[in-house]
């Protein structure tokens, strides 16, 4: 048993319905109590959907256990063919079904129907939403084409040299309840439109079942978000010959990478101007501007889902010259690339479930910006941290009305937007730190950003709650401590450093065993890391 | 019974499970915490239902069985006592402890009232372990409230004194400017029940008068009037003429003079209809219909007809409990369409042929029935808003009013150009 607050993921299902919603012509008839029908809102209300999720759930109450249920589950599978006239049908069950083993997937196979049934077991007890999500894109690709002839050796991903035509590639990955995938597929498609490639189909985000029977047609297949596609793209590498890219076009020097990896694939000369790094993107002239010299070293930590925190470490650290110190993600399939990202920056990374393991995590490193999900925001909020979302779990923030991608030459635009506007400005921190002295620039100052500007993160350690307490009682015992003339030293010291030389005055104490920080340690602290 | 003509209907529903309860419960009552033993599922539910994000420390969580509980039940109710124990050492100051069971612990077979029996022997009074379904197999949204609140008349002092007894949760103004009113018709002893403090349980016996203030408190009012109180029957408190009602009911049964009352609400009600105005010339004449959820839909319907003027096309409820009823049936005009269950996929139907004007329905379905220019409101807001007694009228009204308002703003060259 885990005892859960709030969840970075939803359960296996909820994964099987992003995918059927995300494409047209298939219909999902999911075995579930009617509670579980609340999924429908994640669709309609957090992504603003017009459309009801393409999903019957089957409704049982305890008065059904006793008698059939499997004809219950027949009767749904009936009605739903009848009035959605699916091309393809999804089967399945949630967690309460998978205890009561009806088996709805063989029930459904056995009424005769034309069309592709696929059905889905996704061990609800044991895995999650991406999980489930991937699963039933993979099921549902390997169903379609499963009477497609295999092609593995003879598959040539120059053919469209000879055949005299463009290349042309699969773009996979992309669903609903996924971070910007609206955005970021529309920019894909846009870069690859502009070096002659082609989009053979796009899936499972508006793909119908015949279009995933074309899939083969491609040339090579673009595995956009591998949470949800790479173990179609495996699968289709393996049977039919498709090679599939493993660079994530986030930020200029991945969006460079991603073009020399499909320009190869395709056996194709990348255009010259392509390699002057960045010149499409405005984010390197940004980041360069005098009025970034700010973001020096800025102390960052990231959390989030296994693709958009590795993509943000890269750029953290490579782009925008920030010091990454804490990397983490809550996809577990992506932990192994995770830590080897987290081990290259000489940190360890923090796989978990549990936000408030992350917002302990957070605390401890002390960072100047938070990059993490709607729940780090919360977290870096009550901490005093300004804080920008990189990844789902989705809020309906995260549907924004303007194009926001995150991929790409736009996503590097909007990235550095969304990283640096929580931050003060350059010129704004540069005016602060020479006027300090004036009185307008006391504890009081506020950003209009909404973040706790003057509040000190000690202030919040004080409000009693059973997370800092906990993180209070881990403390090892010698830890120093702050007299009040080193606290009154420490409140003076600018706020939006004042964190960072706590933590400094700290663990510099700690290493000369120092058991009390005043005024004069401060000042030896500083000397020390300056030296 | 009335002529509203009671029809049954099965299908695919679409319904918030007694899980959902929570959300509200947790606010009354901030010294109890409800621990779900359920699945990520139901952990998902609350966290989607509540937006769970925007609590720093929610008092309420769930205990997500895994692979291995599922495997060994007695490893089950061993883990379950680790999870109680970690929390209540983490938060030591909760005081009730709900254990909520869930569509898999009951499938399964978690006895969640022995698990309680032996935590509350453990922690010997210092915290009240109770535990109660909000599963969605056995309860819809508000029936979780009957769930919680049945638990707890156990534990309910007994007491001989003549006493008023509001049932249900309210937001605490309303629930004030009620007692208010009471005492001015010389009802001294009034108490409400859940109490804001989970430990300060309102005493029960047979002197006490129960005027319920939620239509859903089918299973509470039965276990109540076992411990011998009396369940008044009346109207819900919605809008003037139903609130008018029910504390009609009080007064006679406590024998209060009629000119008292009707000096002590005239003047409330007076201020009521001026402040119903606008809102009626809105809502007159727009045709409604209800789909099944909070269990408020029939005392919600019957106001915005009989008050507001609205023509009742449909009124669905997820179950209905016809005694309870009855003075709200009594009130409903002749062949009023009452539809107790759901077929989801017909009953939208049924509102694509009859076109109204405004439909009340839950928050999964609102926005595809916007997309198709339809008018919605969300049945949970009513379960979150101020909205009985007669002062609350008016308000009650807007929140109809308000989505047919904003569709006249939206769409205004679409409505002169037919
Ligand atoms: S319907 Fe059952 S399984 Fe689903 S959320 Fe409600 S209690 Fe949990
Ligand atoms: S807080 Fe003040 S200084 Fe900082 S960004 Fe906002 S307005 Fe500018």
């Amino acid at each position: 048993m885990e005892l859960t607050l709030w969840t970075y993921e939803g359960p296996p299902h909820i994964g099987a319905m992003r995918i059927a919603s995300s494409m047209k012509g298939v219909h999902y008839v999911l075995h579930a109590p009617q509670g579980d029908t609340y999924a429908d809102l994640l669709f309609t209300m957090i992504e603003r959907r017009g459309q009801r999720p393409p999903v019957t759930y089957t409704t049982f109450q305890a008065r059904d256990l006793g008698g059939d249920t499997a004809e219950l589950v027949k009767g749904h599978i009936r009605e739903a063919v009848d009035r959605f006239k699916p091309e393809a049908l999804l089967v399945g069950e949630s967690c309460t079904a998978e205890l009561i083993q009806d088996q709805p997937g063989s029930l459904a196979k056995g009424m005769g129907y034309e069309i592709p049934i696929i059905s889905l077991e996704l061990p609800a007890y044991s895995k999650k939403e991406n999980w489930g999500a991937a699963e039933t894109f993979y099921q549902l690709v390997r169903g379609l084409l499963k009477d497609s002839p295999k092609s593995e050796s003879e598959h040539n991903p120059s053919k469209w040299k000879t055949e005299g035509r463009r290349p042309r590639v699969n773009l996979l990955g992309p669903s609903l309840l996924g971070f910007r995938c609206r955005d970021d597929v529309l920019e894909v498609q846009k870069i690859l439109a502009h070096h002659g490639i082609d989009i053979n189909v796009v899936a499972p985000l508006g793909a119908a079942p015949a279009d995933i029977i074309r899939i083969n047609e491609a040339d090579a297949n673009i595995c956009l978000y591998p949470e949800i596609a790479e173990s179609t793209c495996i699968w289709l590498e393996r049977n039919f010959g498709h090679p599939y890219t493993k660079t994530i076009p986030i930020g200029v020097g991945a969006t460079n990478d991603f073009l020399n990896e499909i320009h190869q694939l395709l056996g194709m000369e990348l255009p010259k101007q392509e390699e002057e790094d960045g010149s499409q993107s405005r984010l390197t002239w940004y980041s360069k501007s005098v009025d970034s010299n700010y973001l020096t070293g800025k102390r960052v930590f990231i959390f989030g889902d296994g693709t958009h925190v590795l993509a943000a470490s890269r750029i953290a650290h490579k782009e925008l010259g920030f010091e990454v110190v804490g990397l983490g993600t809550y996809s577990r399939e992506m932990a192994r690339k995770v830590r080897d990202a987290a081990k290259e920056l000489g940190l360890e990374a923090l796989i978990t479930n549990d936000y408030l393991a992350v917002e302990e995590a957070i605390k401890e490193s002390a960072p100047e910006l938070v990059l993490g999900t709607q729940m780090e925001r919360h977290s870096a909020k009550r901490l005093g941290i300004p804080c920008a979302v990189i990844s789902t779990p989705m809020h309906v923030q995260d549907v924004p009305a303007r194009y926001s991608p995150q991929m790409g030459w736009e996503g590097a635009n909007v990235i550095f937007d969304d990283w640096v506007h929580p931050l003060m400005m350059g010129l704004e921190e540069h005016l602060i730190g020479m006027f300090r002295h004036d009185f307008e620039f006391t504890d009081g100052h506020q950003s209009h950003l909404g973040h706790l500007g003057g509040h000190s993160t000690e202030k919040e350690t004080k409000a009693p709650s059973f997370y800092q307490e906990k993180v209070q009682s881990s403390r090892p015992e010698h830890f120093p401590h702050w007299t009040p003339e080193g606290e009154s030293e420490l409140a003076k010291i600018p706020f939006f450093v004042r964190g960072k030389v706590r933590k400094n005055t700290e663990k510099y104490a700690n290493q000369i065993g120092c058991k009390e920080i005043d005024g004069e340690t401060l000042l030896d602290a500083k000397a020390h890391f300056n030296a | 019974m009335s002529g509203a003509s009671l029809l049954k209907e099965t299908g695919p529903r679409e319904v918030f499970c007694g899980l959902t309860s929570i959300v509200w419960l947790h606010r009354r009552m901030p010294d109890a915490f409800f621990l779900v033993v359920g699945s990520r599922t139901c952990a998902h539910l609350i966290q989607s239902a509540a937006g769970v994000m925007i609590f720093a420390e929610p008092r309420f969580g769930t205990a997500i069985l895994e692979e291995r509980d599922l495997a060994g039940l007695a490893d089950a109710h061993e883990e379950l006592d680790r999870v109680v124990k970690n929390l209540l050492t983490r938060r030591p100051e909760i005081r009730t402890l709900f254990l909520v069971g869930s569509c898999p612990s009951e499938v399964i077979k978690i006895d969640l009232a022995r698990a309680a029996e032996r935590l509350n022997s453990q922690f010997n009074g210092k915290v009240t372990i109770l535990n109660y379904s909000g599963s969605g197999i056995e309860t819809t949204f508000t029936q979780g409230e009957d769930g919680a609140l049945k638990a707890f008349v156990p534990l309910m002092p007994s007491s001989d004194k003549k006493q008023l007894l509001l049932v249900g949760t309210l937001a605490n103004a309303v629930e004030d400017r009620l007692i208010t009113i009471f005492k001015r018709l010389g009802i001294e002893n009034v108490d409400s029940f859940p109490p804001r403090q989970s430990t300060e349980l309102p005493s029960i016996g047979p002197e006490t008068k129960v005027l319920l203030t939620q239509p859903y408190l089918t299973d509470t009012a039965r276990v109540l009037k076992d411990r011998g109180a009396e369940i008044l029957p009346a109207p819900f408190p919605l809008g003037v003429e139903g609130s008018r009602l029910w504390i009609e009911a009080a007064a006679k049964s406590f024998n209060v003079d009629q000119s008292l009352v009707t000096s002590t609400l005239e003047p409330l009600i007076l201020r009521a209809r001026k402040a119903l105005k606008p809102y009626i010339e809105k809502l007159t004449g727009k045709k409604l219909f209800l789909l099944p959820e909070s269990q408020l839909e029939i005392p919600l319907a019957r106001f915005l007809h009989m008050e507001c003027g609205m023509e009742l096309l449909e009124i669905g409820t997820p179950y209905l409990n016809r005694d309870m009823m009855k003075p709200e049936l009594d009130l409903l005009p002749d062949k009023t369409r009452i539809v107790e269950g759901q077929h989801v996929e017909k009953q939208l139907d049924r509102v694509r042929k009859n076109q109204p004007d405004l439909v009340v329905c839950g928050m999964g379905l609102a926005n595809p029935l916007e997309a198709e220019g339809f008018s919605t409101k969300w049945s949970i807001e009513m379960v979150f808003s101020p909205i009985h007694g007669i002062d609350q009228a008016s308000d009650l009204a807007e929140l109809f009013s308000r989505p047919l308002h904003r569709h006249d703003l939206l769409n205004t060259k679409q409505l002169t150009s037919t």
